[in-house]
């Protein structure tokens, strides 16, 4: 990992951040580099309410946004952007506005770097929303302006398609941490938590995915 | 959230009947539903503040604990919804009933409420 002037998080989903990219941000915060957190709605059309259901769709709302209060202080993150767009709305936006939105958060923060997910690869249309976005804020900076992209994919064919990721950050010495992380967005993590928990090769096989190395692709836009 | 007792509903639903009120309907099977099995098809559906006023309210069904709901709206049209489980009425009085799958995750809602839901 290199020295950023900043790293700007870019995810529509309170939790989005857990799984795949919250040791990387807190190696970046460890090392004394500044990070934003910007998530885009308060995943509040969530189908999971908890594990026996504990919120309603109503309360989803104050519970999540919570939930991703109490991850970004365990993370130590300082800088958390909550921006309230309705969940499952994002793609509906007026075209454009996604990203220019992301581009006063790069010109406001200076930022060299930028986490999000993989245009095409990342599954949900609230993630592919956000990384059009993403793509779009970016495109239109002059090439030695641009941050570099740091981005996430998980769609089936991804390995296929984009080969083996070529940024692997190892994050051992975060395994705890990150798994607080995971527990603090206890409404939507119940299941998996039970998983790393258990002592079985399953659960190992939990631990090896989630607690061990957190995988991006760069992309370049050109 | 308490599972459905029909005949508490059946009242709830009485004093919503013949004024305006505002619905949240809503029936998914998850945007990640066939990412993790193919042989799902995505489906679903919210609509939310929508004001309606019906003219008949009910409550059916009941077997294995699901229940239907059907509305008679003023203007002749109907709002129905298939496959609720559990209802609470929440502290800003909005009456909520959720359907949740085998899984424990919401398949289904229907909510009334004589204000606005949030935006
Ligand atoms: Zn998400």
């Amino acid at each position: 990992m290199e020295k950023e002037r900043h790293v700007l998080v870019v995810f529509p989903h309170p939790d989005d951040e857990a799984f795949g990219v919250s040791g990387t941000i807190m190696k970046y915060i460890d090392s004394g580099v500044p990070v934003t957190y910007a998530c885009l709605t308060y995943g509040d059309m969530g189908r999971s309410l908890g594990y026996p259901p504990f919120a309603t769709r109503e309360s989803l709302h104050e519970i999540r946004k919570q939930e991703v209060e109490k991850s970004a202080r365990i993370m130590k993150l300082t800088d958390l952007r909550l921006l309230g767009y309705r969940d499952k709305t994002l793609e509906f936006e007026q075209p454009g506005h996604l990203a220019s939105v992301i581009k006063s958060l790069i010109d406001e923060l200076n930022t060299s770097r930028i986490i999000s997910f993989y245009p095409g690869y990342s599954v949900h249309p609230d993630h592919e929303a956000t990384a059009e976005a993403i793509v779009g804020a970016v495109k239109d900076m002059a090439p030695e302006k641009r941050p570099a992209l740091q981005l996430v994919a998980f769609d089936k064919d991804t390995l296929e398609d984009l080969g083996d990721p070529d940024i692997i950050n190892d994050i051992t010495g975060y395994e705890d941490r990150k798994e607080e992380v995971m527990a603090a967005h206890i409404s939507q993590t119940g299941p998996l938590l039970k998983r790393l928990a258990a002592d079985t090769v399953e659960g190992q096989e939990t631990r090896e995915a989630y607690l061990k190395l957190e995988q991006f692709y760069s992309y370049d836009i050109d | 959230m308490e599972k459905i007792d029909r005949e508490k509903v059946q009242e709830i639903l009485n004093q919503y009947q013949d004024r305006p009120v505002y619905i949240h309907v809503e029936i998914t099977s998850g945007v990640y539903a066939d990412h993790l099995d193919e042989n799902i098809f995505n489906a679903g559906t919210f609509l939310r503040n929508i004001q309606v006023e019906f003219v008949q309210g009910a409550i059916r069904g009941g077997r294995n604990g699901q229940y239907r709901v059907g509305l008679k709206l003023v203007n002749g049209g109907w709002i129905y919804v298939l496959g609720l489980t559990h209802y609470v009425i929440n502290e800003n009085d909005e009456f909520i009933m959720h359907g949740f799958d085998h899984e424990g995750k919401l398949a289904s809602a229907l909510e009334i409420s004589s204000n606005e839901f949030f935006k």
